[in-house]
């Protein structure tokens, strides 16, 4: 069977679609039948770096893959970076100033939730060029 | 617990989703910061939270929730309703506080752990 691949603009700075790419992912992804569990993990954490990219960089363009083995979750922006990336990843941590907690985000879980659901995750960023977020779920874990 | 009888219990206005009230849900949350709902709860059928945006509703429907509760008389606008109908999501609203109206729930038979 061929990779599939949905490709979504996310748009910077937009509040009401912010997770609308996720949700239509989540709807694809259901009707692909995989397992309940994998689909929940996928979705959080593209939700994720879906609010991450709309209020931290530019948004940007987040690219799913399924191909017979895995789901690669890619997030690509090309926003300001992220200046530190192992305090990025420390749960807590966060430059969010308060109109992203209005959004009911900004506590410091994105990247660590991410990597908390993906079996992979690469992040790949240089300040003021951009980030690459890749994260991996395998279909058939253990 | 059916969804009917959690919207008796917190007095609560069904505002989409009246044909799923015959649900059964055995957990809710109670949480204004959706990344925690994300991160920490796993199998709760309710979200109660004081916070009235799209992705209150979004966070509800990624974590396979039944239903959103929004506390302290907020009104979700027809945006957020829209995306809970075209998810089968069922929106209440109370005048409790968040507290109250997990307290209330809790005492009627609801647990926080997911099942």
């Amino acid at each position: 069977m061929a990779d599939i691949v949905w490709t979504f603009e996310v748009l910077a700075n937009n509040f009401d679609l912010a997770g609308s790419a996720s949700q239509v992912a989540k709807s694809r992804l259901k009707q692909l039948s995989l397992p309940t569990e994998l689909i929940r993990r996928i979705v959080i954490s593209m939700y994720e770096g879906e609010i991450n990219m709309v209020i931290h960089a530019d948004g940007g363009i987040a690219t799913l893959t399924v191909t017979p083995t895995e789901i690669i979750v890619v997030l690509k922006d090309t926003g300001k970076g992220i200046e530190n990336v192992e305090l990025a990843l420390k749960e807590g941590y966060t430059t969010a100033d308060s109109q992203i907690r209005e959004l009911g985000f900004g506590a410091g879980m994105g990247l660590p939730n991410m990597k908390k659901y993906s079996d992979n995750l690469v992040i790949d960023t240089e300040i003021n060029v951009g980030t690459t977020i890749t994260m991996t779920f395998k279909l058939n874990k253990k | 617990m059916k969804l009917r009888e959690v919207s008796q219990i917190l007095n609560a206005q069904v505002l989409c989703g009246e044909e799923y009230l015959d649900t059964e849900v055995l957990s809710a949350c109670g949480s204004d910061m959706m990344s925690d709902v994300l991160a920490y709860v796993k199998d709760q059928a309710i979200l109660l939270t004081g916070l009235v945006n799209p992705q209150a509703v979004r966070t509800v429907i990624m974590m396979d929730m039944k239903c959103i509760c929004f506390v302290r008389g907020k009104m979700p606008d027809d945006k957020i309703l829209e995306i809970a109908r075209d998810n089968s999501i069922v929106v209440m609203c109370t005048k409790e506080g968040l507290f109250a109206a997990c307290g209330k729930l809790y005492q009627n038979g609801l647990v926080g752990e997911g099942t």
